[in-house]
Formats: structure tokens, C-alpha cells, sequence
């Protein structure tokens, strides 16, 4: 069964939940974020509605549903929102991490309420138009939706300071996204010189006929956009800034689920559309993405503020990510999906756990902090728990997706492969590092105030629920893999039909090159509705 | 094959698992403390009842059928573009030995701590731990393939990095506890990359298919050799070999018995069997096979002599660990698979007698390790001072203790080896003679000659809860010899002859190291000289420490603190800051003055004419 209209509905409840909730603050002192929990809970019974899909082992096909209605006819430009197995998993984090955030975050806005939870909300209907976006228009439209409102509550709501982080994150996110707009038309542009027909539509797109010149600069533009959000060396040093200042809301949405879509683009548009400059490209991309994994480890290690530290560790994290998807293979490609959500997991709830503590001490400094496990016996564990994920053990899905990605691309780059391994070491370093700078050794002076509370009831909640999801996905991970096959073997398949052609332009006997993937595509319809 | 019984072995690494999932979820049900006694029965029985199924699933499939194996498969644990994974069980005879060691002396050794904890705020959260390494160190042994051994070796890391650090609040502790996570991550790195080497060239992961497909291998082929290599890059870390060993001394900071079970019986052994079960990679390189041997042979010889000088009780049973296991390294490196597997077995017995008796000793002395302060405690604590006495015996391999059977056919294996006199039998002989030395010399000082300053406020700390286990240890550890296990169906037969005055060396060489520790300990023990260099060295174990610190640890915090304001953030700040300078200059040139513009206006247009008038 289709529900074609799922799609845009939970985008709309995610919009007008955003109003209601700025409305209802004006009415009731704390009405907003009940306002927020509903309209997110509704959002995820309607994501819900794809359970079949993803439980029904027999599917075929990669597209669950889509919908696509005329927009702007004259450039060819649609509202074309499409879900499948890759878009289900990152919709259920995003809505999961949005309701984590919020449960994590329950009572620390204590001004501007509405107005806070509107942007929550608004960022997040971005995030699910990004995943579900076929039409690059419409993509680049939801794209820029989800960093406004971020901006603003870095701005309003962070930390000390705030404006810096805040401007730091509007010009590296606008000026790589002007990029990628760039690229985008130039991309629509030649493919109409060559076809005759103004189309953003993906589908039409991955036909496009580029010189492989142009290929390459066309990749460039998505990549160093898709590069800055991930974040990948060079492009990171938003993130510090950006992750530490954010409110403890705003680094779980940042971090759990925006950095993904910098991922998502990657596999989404920069590998399938430019198949043979992504595989000119891949050698420094995965380069850069080891890199990034030991330089990450090694910043994170030096840092003296908690919650900078762990949001060095993302950029380790995220080279993982960046690594395994220019390795070009299932396996790594596969890990990399896995590291996605793995790392959303594990760092939204480290950034929760940082945040706690913020709360009660007052403090982000691992100096001033020490010896908590005494007064806070149950939140030390937690932090042991997702600390011990974080350097990647075994039985955690973290593991399973560095594992993945490093076993896959040791096929494509031995020494790359070997740097990043390297990774492994450092972030056992500042994992543990963290453990004994804020929780073991002698008590200190700060927490002896004897105000200390131990997680309550919500939190521990909260953060146990994403606890089980990565022992799950450690010990389980089968089903993630099966959802996300057809998206990763898309990907693959125009990757490899370019190899063929590459090695058809050098063996001179070739003939026909038919892009089998065609068949794979929901079909275009202007009315709206129904793929096959 | 399908058989009953089957089911049993699922349950075994469960069990503790479950035992530690209780645990630490007592807080998440109430704020109240759970009671010791109740602690301990889940702690001590969980591993207790998987002790009582392990010798269960030998009574009905093993005993009497040397060439048994089982294979028990619970779930497909994923399957990727290739790469398949079950999270599935393998037992041959050499599982089962090691199952019977870990769950039978992790038993005795949970049972020892529940007397030896007593009072210990953290109760809980020791069993807890010590639970949860019992599953890990299970599923080690028990994986059919090498990531889920992967899985139960990180796992083991983790809980012996936790129990390390137990006593949490002395910063020491949680320094020694992660230079142990650290330094065996290093090795574990080169082992992960092995397994990526294997799975490019074998495409499997899976033990069994990758020795299958290995009987068709080229021998001494560079990728083998490489993989074999990194394998024993693994190894070393875990097992405290060389150049990896400096973790395991430091790893004393944790509760004794945690370093009787981990740092002594088990976990270190993970990379002797880690080798076992993959002998026949090893076998296909005469590289890695001559490595593993040096590295046996050297850290036999290293750490012997540096537990020849310490001072601290715990310590010397520390460096006698790393010589130990080098000689099951040597064992290994000589093709002498079950006669690395046998000390492993008897190594374990005696090994943790020690530990639990020196933990014994320290809390009768009230928490005193020098050694120096200690002196003729035989009289105070003769129970501690019998059991302590077969441990030393079984350590020197006297005659008829379980250690001169182990270790006797592995200097025999050494010896046929190379078919005649070799340096790494003799390596094996003089470390004889040095763990003869070292041994007695500890329990000289202990427990002979003048009291020290310590051994008057002894009183015998032996709980009933702790006797058991010591008695039921040293019977091991004495009887162990007769317990050799039937792997030749996994390894091959062994055999071989050496001449007479070979056997006769090998069996007086401790003989000769004892009467030196007489001499030393009893008729020379003047007092303390200033110590010489060689003591100096070999008391800090041969200077690693230094080296590494000096080489690679202050370079790498000095180059991450240097950087901590991250050098590519100035590129972008200083971007920020040219742009401003800019906007400055600019700036400037816009001061309301209608001279100043007019004479730009003219500066401009003259140059802009003269540009034409040049074009």
C-alpha cells in the first residue's frame, strides 16, 4: 500500500507544529514543548506507516513511495518527495534524535520558549525534506530551511559565545551551499544544452551526459558543500565552535542528525550523478576521510572543554563516513550507512550527558571537573557506556560500522585504510581520557555543593533507550543493511557501469551502454502519486 | 551435528552476562544498596553455573572422544557484500580447555574475591565487572570466527581497563588502567588489520573456512607472513610480550584477585591461544614462526630478570607472568602447540594460587606489598605459607609438580625443534634457572629469615570463603601434571626424545637457581647497598617505560597540545582578520572629505584614460 501523501504530511505536521508551538507559548507558559512532543510523536506515527515495508523482507524495488506534483512548470522544477530504504533509517533517527532532544532537553530552555521549539522544529522538518527531496531544487530549498533556524538557536540559545559560533556557521554552511547551487544549475544547464529539456528532477538528471571535465568541477561543488556539513578536513572548524556554543538541543540536532545530511548528499547525489569523477576523486576523498579520522582523535584528545572534545571526536567519527563511501565497495559503503546512525546515537547522547552536567556544575572545563562517578554514580555509567561506544567496541554498532568501513576499503586503499585504523587508537585515547578527567580521580572542589542529583527518571530513560539501540545495532545490525541494499547498490551500480565504460573507452570494442538503472527509478508523474 | 546438550553451550557465556546485567541494573530499581551476600550469589553463581555446564557438556561430549568437536550457530550476525558473519560457537578439545579454565578458575577466583571485597564500597560494581569479563573472555575462546573473537578480546580489554582502575579515585590507578587499555589497543589495531589482510585475500573471516582454504596456500607467501605477523602484533599486546609488555606490571594497581583471573590465568593467555587456534597460518611462514619463538624467548628472558630485583610482592609475580607466557610463546614458536596450551593450563593453576595467596599475605600485613618489610611470616600464616610454598614449586617446575610437566616438554619441543643444542632451548634452560632464582627468593623473603618492619602486626586474614578456593588451587597446581589434555586432534601428535643429559639439564637448572636464592637470600642478606646500574635497569623493566615515554608519548601530547587552538582554524580566522584589515583600508578612503574625492575622482580618470590610450 501507498501512502503517497505521508511524506509531505510529516513534513507539514513538522511545520505547522513549529507555528502552533511559538503560538501556544503565548497562551500557556510551557505549552510549546508539549506542542513540539506531540506534533514530533504524530510525525514518527506517520513514518510508522512504512513498519511494513521495512519488515517485508520480499520487497522489491528500492522506492516505497513517492509524490510529485507540479511546482514551477516552466524551469521544470517539481515537488518531488520520494522515500526508500536509505531515506526510511534517516527519517527514523531524525525524528528519534528530534524526540530524544527533546526529552534530553526537557526543562533547560527556560526563555523564549516558543520561539525556541518553532526552530527546533523547523530545523527538523528541513532534515526530513533533505532525505526525501528528488528534485535538486526542492533539496537545495529544504537545505537552506534547515540551517536558518539552526542559526538561531545557536545564536539565541548557546553557550558564551554564541555570535561567533553562530556567524562561523552561517558563512561556512552559505558559502559551501552556494556552491552546490551553483553546480546544480550549471548541472540542469547542460543537461538541457544537450537534451533540450529544463528539468531538475534527479531521475532525469542521472541521464545527463557531462564532459568529464565538467563532471569533475560539478562534483567538486556538491562535494565541498556536502564535505563542510559532514565535516571533513579541511572544512571542519565551524563544527568546535558551532557543537560547543549550540544549546544542549542544538548540538544533539547538529550532530546526530545534520552532519548526516553532508553524508547522505554524498551517496545520494555526489556518487550516482558524477559516477566518473567520483571515481577520479575517491582516492583523495578517502584520503581526506582518514585524515580527518586522526586529526579529529588527536584535537579531540588535546581539549580541555568537554563538549569540544566530543565534538572533535565527530569529526573522527564522521572520516569514517567520508572514508568508507569513496571506497566504492558494498561493505564499506554499508558501514558508512551504519557509522551514520551509530554516530548519531552515540554522540546525541554524549552531548545530552555534557550538557546534564553543564546543568548541574556549571561547567564544561575537564580541569575544574573530576571525580564524579562518587556523587553521580548513575550518569558516570552512562558516560562510561557511551564513551567505551565511542572508541568503537565490539558489540556496539559503532564497532560494526567502523569495522565495515575499514574492511571495505582496505580493498581500495591499503595505507589509507592502515591510517585510519590508526584512528582506533586515538580514539581510545580521548575517550578515556574524558572518563578520568571528569569522572575518576579525587573529587573536586565544584561538586561538593551537595546540590548534586544523579540522572532522574527522563534522562535515564532517554539515554538507556539509546543505550539498547546501539547494543541492537552492535549484536543485530542485519536489518539496517537489508533496508538500505537497494540505495547502496543504486549508487554502486552507476559507479560501476562507469568502470565498464572506462574500460570499454580502453579496450576499443565497445558497444552499447544502456543505463540499466532506469528501471530502478519511480516513475515521473505529474499528477502526483504512485510509483510501481 | 545436532546434538542434545547443545543448547548448553549458549548458556554458558550467558550466564555471567546475565549476572552482570543484574548488577548494574540494581540502581535503575532502587536507591538502596544491594546487601553483599546477595551480591555475591549472583556474582559467584552465575559464573559457577557456567563452571558446572562447562564440566556438563565435557561429561557428555567429550569425555572419552578426543577428536570431539560442536558447532552451535545462534544468529546470523550480518551479511554484507560478501562478508558473512554468524554469531556462532566452535568447540574442539582446545575450546574446552579453555572454557574449563576460564569458568573453572574464574569460579574459584569469584568465590576467593566475595571474602576478599568484604566492606569494599564498590561490591557491586566489582562483581559486575568481573562478570562481564567472564562473558567476554568466553566468547573469545568460543567464536567460530575471528571478529566475534574480536568482540570477546576488546571485551576483555574493556573490563580489565575497568578493574585496573577499580579503586578509582587515585589518579595512579586510572593511569596504570589505561596505559593497559592503550598499549594492548596497539596491538589489537595491527591484529583488526589482519583480519582485513585475511578477509582481502581468504574472503572469509570464519576460523574453520580460513584454515580450510589456508591447506592450499602458498607456504611462506609475503601476505601470509604479513598476516601471521600483524596476528602476533595482537598477541603481544594481550599477552604482555614483547615490545608491548609494559602494561601488565602497572596493571597491579587493581584489586588481587582481578590480577590472579585477568592479568595472570586468562586474558593475558587470550594471545597464546589466539595462535593455538590459528597455528595453521602460522605454520605456512617460517618469518612469523621464528618471531613468535624470539619474542618468547627474549621476554622470557627480560622479565625474569626484572622480577629478579622487585620489591613490591605483586610486581614480581608480574614479571614471572610475562616470563611465563614467554615461554608458552617459545612453545608456540617451536610448534609445540599443546605444549604452550599445557602451561597455559598449568600456568593458570599456579599462577593464580600465587596471586590469591600474595593477596592473602597483603591483607593479612594490612595492605603492605614491599617485600623487603615482610620476613618469616611461615609461623604467623602457615596455611598462606603452605600454598604459597607449591606455588613457588610449581613455578620452578620442581620435579612432579604440574609445572615441571608443561614445562619440561616444551623445553624437549624446543630441543627436536632444531635437532640438537639451539639458542632458544637454551633461552629456555637459563630461564629455568632464572625463575628458580626469582621464585624462591620471594618466598624466602617472605616468609623466612628476620620479620620486617611489616610481619609484626601480621594476623591471618583467610576468610572460610577464601580457603576453599586456595586449597582447591593448590591441588591443581600439584596434580595439574597429570590433567594433559588429548589436543592432538587439533594440533597433531607431539613426540620426540633428547638425550639424557639434555632431560637432566633441563630438570636441575631450577635446582641450581634455588640454591642461589639460599645463598643470597639466607646467608648474604646484608643490608641494602646503593644499587648498581644493571639493578637499576632491570628494576624498571629494562627502561621501556622511558623509551616509549620519551620517544612517543611527550612528543604526541606535546604536538596535540601545540595544536590545541587547531592550526586550521587560523587559516580561516586569519581569512576573517585580512578581510577586516581590508575593510579597514577601504574604509578610510571614505572620510566626508570632497578634496579627497575629487582628487581620486581625477587620480581615476586620468588612469583609466591612460589605460585606453595604452590599449
Amino acid at each position: 500500500m501507498m501512502l503517497s501523501i505521508t511524506l509531505p504530511a510529516i513534513i507539514a505536521v513538522l511545520f505547522l507544529g513549529g507555528i502552533l508551538a511559538w503560538l501556544a507559548e503565548r497562551w500557556k507558559d510551557g505549552a510549546s514543548r508539549w506542542v513540539a512532543l506531540l506534533s514530533l510523536l504524530l510525525a514518527s506515527i506517520l513514518l510508522a506507516g512504512y513498519w511494513p515495508q521495512f519488515t517485508d523482507a520480499s520487497r522489491v524495488g528500492l522506492w516505497w513511495d513517492s509524490l510529485q506534483l507540479s511546482w514551477i512548470p516552466r524551469f521544470g522544477i517539481t515537488f518531488f518527495l520520494a522515500l526508500d530504504g536509505l531515506g526510511f533509517l534517516l527519517l527514523a533517527l531524525t525524528l528519534s534524535m528530534g524526540l530524544f532532544g527533546l526529552a534530553a532537553t526537557w526543562r533547560d530552555i527556560d526563555f523564549r520558549r516558543g520561539f525556541f521549539y518553532f526552530n527546533y522544529l523547523w530545523t527538523l522538518a528541513g532534515v526530513v525534506g533533505v532525505f526525501t527531496a528528488m528534485d535538486l531544487f526542492l533539496f537545495f530549498f529544504f537545505w537552506e530551511v534547515m540551517l536558518v533556524p539552526m542559526l538561531f538557536l545557536i545564536a539565541i540559545w548557546g553557550y558564551e559565545q554564541r555570535l561567533y559560533a553562530a556567524i562561523k556557521f552561517f558563512i561556512f554552511t552559505q558559502a559551501s551551499s552556494l556552491l552546490m547551487l551553483i553546480a546544480i544549475v550549471a548541472l540542469v544547464f547542460l543537461h538541457y544544452n544537450a537534451s533540450g529539456q529544463v528539468t531538475f528532477n534527479y531521475r532525469e538528471l542521472l541521464a545527463a551526459e557531462l564532459s568529464p571535465t565538467a563532471g569533475y568541477w560539478l562534483m567538486l561543488g556538491f562535494f565541498i558543500a556536502f564535505a563542510v556539513k559532514l565535516p571533513a578536513l579541511p572544512l571542519h572548524p565551524w563544527l568546535p565552535d558551532a557543537h560547543t556554543q549550540a544549546p544542549t538541543a542544538g548540538s544533539i540536532l547538529l550532530a546526530a542528525i545534520l552532519l548526516k545530511t553532508g553524508a547522505y548528499g554524498l551517496l545520494r547525489f555526489t556518487l550516482p550523478l558524477f559516477p566518473e569523477a567520483s571515481i577520479a576523486f575517491a582516492p583523495v576523498a578517502m584520503a581526506i576521510g582518514a585524515v580527518s579520522v586522526v586529526y579529529g582523535a588527536v584535537m579531540a584528545f588535546a581539549q580541555r572543554d568537554m563538549k569540544r572534545l566530543v565534538a572533535y571526536s565527530s569529526v573522527s567519527h564522521m572520516g569514517f563516513v567520508l572514508l568508507g563511501l569513496y571506497a566504492l565497495n558494498t561493505i564499506a559503503i554499508q558501514g558508512a550507512v551504519m557509522q551514520m546512525i551509530a554516530h548519531g546515537l552515540s554522540t546525541a547522547a554524549l552531548f545530552a550527558l555534557v550538557g546534564a552536567l553543564q546543568q548541574r556544575l556549571h561547567s564544561r572545563d575537564m580541569d575544574e571537573l573530576g571525580g564524579l562517578w562518587a556523587g553521580l554514580p548513575k550518569l558516570s555509567a552512562v558516560a562510561l557506556f557511551f564513551a567505551v561506544a565511542s572508541l568503537g567496541l565490539p558489540g556496539l554498532g559503532n564497532f560494526i560500522a567502523e569495522f565495515l568501513v575499514l574492511v571495505g576499503s582496505f580493498d581500495s586503499g591499503r595505507w589509507v585504510t592502515v591510517v585510519a585504523a590508526i584512528g582506533l587508537i586515538g580514539a581510545a585515547l580521548y575517550a578515556l581520557l574524558m572518563m578520568q578527567r571528569v569522572f575518576f580521580g579525587e573529587a573536586k572542589k565544584i561538586n561538593t555543593d551537595g546540590l548534586l542529583r544523579d540522572l532522574n527518571g527522563r534522562e535515564t530513560v532517554a539515554l538507556l533507550a539509546l543505550a539498547v539501540g546501539l547494543v541492537f545495532l552492535g549484536l543485530r545490525p542485519q536489518g539496517v543493511f537489508d533496508t538500505a541494499e537497494p540505495a547502496v547498490a543504486g549508487a554502486l551500480q552507476r559507479i560501476d557501469s562507469a568502470l565498464a565504460e572506462k574500460s570499454r573507452d580502453a579496450v576499443p570494442l565497445a558497444t552499447s551502454n544502456a543505463h540499466s538503472t532506469e528501471a530502478r527509478w519511480p516513475h515521473s508523474n505529474p499528477e502526483g502519486g504512485i510509483s510501481p | 551435528m545436532e546434538e542434545t546438550g547443545v543448547g548448553i553451550v549458549g548458556w554458558i557465556p550467558l550466564l555471567p552476562l546475565l549476572g552482570f546485567l543484574l548488577l548494574i541494573s540494581v540502581p535503575l530499581v532502587s536507591d538502596r544498596e544491594l546487601p553483599e551476600k546477595a551480591t555475591a550469589i549472583i556474582g559467584v553463581g552465575s559464573v559457577g553455573l557456567a563452571a558446572l555446564l562447562t564440566g556438563l557438556l565435557a561429561a557428555t561430549h567429550f569425555a572419552g572422544n578426543a577428536g570431539a568437536t560442536l558447532a552451535v550457530s545462534l544468529w546470523q550476525w550480518l551479511s554484507v557484500g560478501g562478508l558473512q558473519l554468524g554469531f556462532d560457537f566452535y568447540l574442539d578439545w582446545l575450546t574446552l580447555v579453555m572454557l574449563s579454565v576460564v569458568t573453572g578458575v574464574g569460579f574459584l577466583i569469584h568465590l576467593y574475591s566475595a571474602g576478599y571485597m568484604r566492606g569494599d564500597s564498590g561490591y557491586r560494581r566489582y562483581f559486575a565487572y568481573l562478570n562481564l569479563f567472564v562473558c567476554a573472555m568466553l566468547l573469545l575462546v568460543l567464536a567460530d570466527n575471528l571478529v566475534l573473537l574480536y568482540l570477546g578480546w576488546e571485551g576483555v580489554g574493556l573490563c580489565s581497563y575497568l578493574l585496573i582502575g577499580f579503586w578509582y579515585r587515585d589518579p595512579a590507578n586510572g593511569a596504570a588502567a589505561r596505559k593497559a587499555f592503550i598499549v594492548t589497543r596497539i596491538g589489537d589495531t595491527a591484529m583488526a588489520i589482519g583480519l582485513f589482510l585475511l578477509f582481502n585475500e581468504f574472503a572469509t573471516l570464519n576460523i574453520r573456512e580460513l584454515i580450510g582454504a589456508l591447506s592450499s596456500a602458498q607456504p611462506n607467501d609475503a601476505t601470509i607472513t604479513l598476516a601471521a605477523l600483524l596476528l602476533l602484533g595482537g598477541a603481544v599486546g594481550k599477552s604482555a610480550q614483547l615490545p608491548l609488555q609494559t602494561w601488565l606490571p602497572d596493571a597491579m594497581a587493581g584489586p588481587t584477585p582481578v590480577s590472579a583471573l585477568i592479568h595472570a590465568a586468562t586474558m593475558v593467555t587470550a594471545g597464546v591461544y589466539l595462535i593455538a587456534r590459528m597455528h595453521p597460518l602460522f605454520v605456512l611462514s617460517e618469518t612469523a614462526m621464528s618471531a613468535v619463538a624470539i619474542v618468547g624467548a627474549l621476554t622470557l628472558l627480560l622479565a625474569g630478570c626484572s622480577a629478579l630485583v622487585q620489591s613490591d610482592i605483586k610486581r614480581v609475580l608480574a614479571y614471572s607472568t610475562i616470563s611465563q607466557i614467554g615461554y608458552m610463546f617459545l612453545a608456540l614458536g617451536v610448534g609445540a602447540w599443546s605444549g604452550a596450551i599445557f602451561h597455559l593450563i598449568t600456568h593458570a593453576f599456579f599462577k593464580a594460587l600465587l596471586f590469591l595467596v600474595a593477596g592473602s599475605v597483603i591483607l593479612s600485613l594490612h595492605h603492605e606489598q614491599d617485600i623487603f618489610r615482610m620476613g618469616g611470616l611461615r609461623r604467623k600464616i602457615p596455611f598462606t605459607f603452605i600454598c604459597f610454598l607449591i606455588g613457588c614449586a610449581c613455578l620452578a617446575a620442581l620435579p612432579f609438580t604440574s609445572g615441571f610437566y608443561s614445562k619440561d616438554q616444551i623445553l624437549l619441543s624446543a630441543w627436536n625443534f632444531h635437532r640438537g643444542f639451539n639458542g632458544i632451548w637454551l633461552a629456555g634452560v637459563v630461564g629455568a634457572l632464572i625463575t628458580g632464582l626469582y621464585s624462591f627468593r620471594l618466598l624466602l623473603l617472605v616468609f623466612f629469615g628476620r620479620e620486617g618492619s611489616a610481619s609484626a602486626h601480621c594476623e591471618d586474614a583467610n576468610r572460610p570463603v577464601m580457603t576453599l578456593p586456595l586449597v582447591a588451587l593448590a591441588v591443581l597446581a600439584l596434580l595439574g601434571g597429570l590433567l594433559a589434555p588429548p589436543l592432538q586432534s587439533v594440533f597433531g601428535a607431539a613426540g620426540g626424545h633428547a638425550p639424557m643429559w639434555v632431560e637432566a639439564i633441563a630438570i636441575a637448572a631450577p635446582f641450581v637457581g634455588i640454591a642461589i636464592a639460599c645463598w643470597l637470600c639466607l646467608y648474604r642478606r646484608t643490608p641494602e647497598k646503593a644499587p648498581s646500574t644493571l639493578y637499576k635497569l632491570w628494576y624498571s623493566g629494562w627502561g621501556f617505560d622511558r623509551l616509549y615515554d620519551t620517544l612517543l608519548v611527550r612528543p604526541f601530547v606535546a604536538l596535540a597540545r601545540l595544536n590545541r587552538n587547531d592550526i586550521v582554524d587560523r587559516f580561516y580566522s586569519g581569512t576573517a582578520a585580512a578581510s577586516r584589515q581590508l575593510h579597514g583600508l577601504i574604509s578610510l578612503s571614505q572620510n566626508g572629505q570632497v578634496r579627497w574625492y575629487m582628487a581620486t575622482l581625477a587620480v581615476g580618470t586620468i588612469l583609466f584614460l591612460a589605460l585606453l590610450v595604452a590599449l
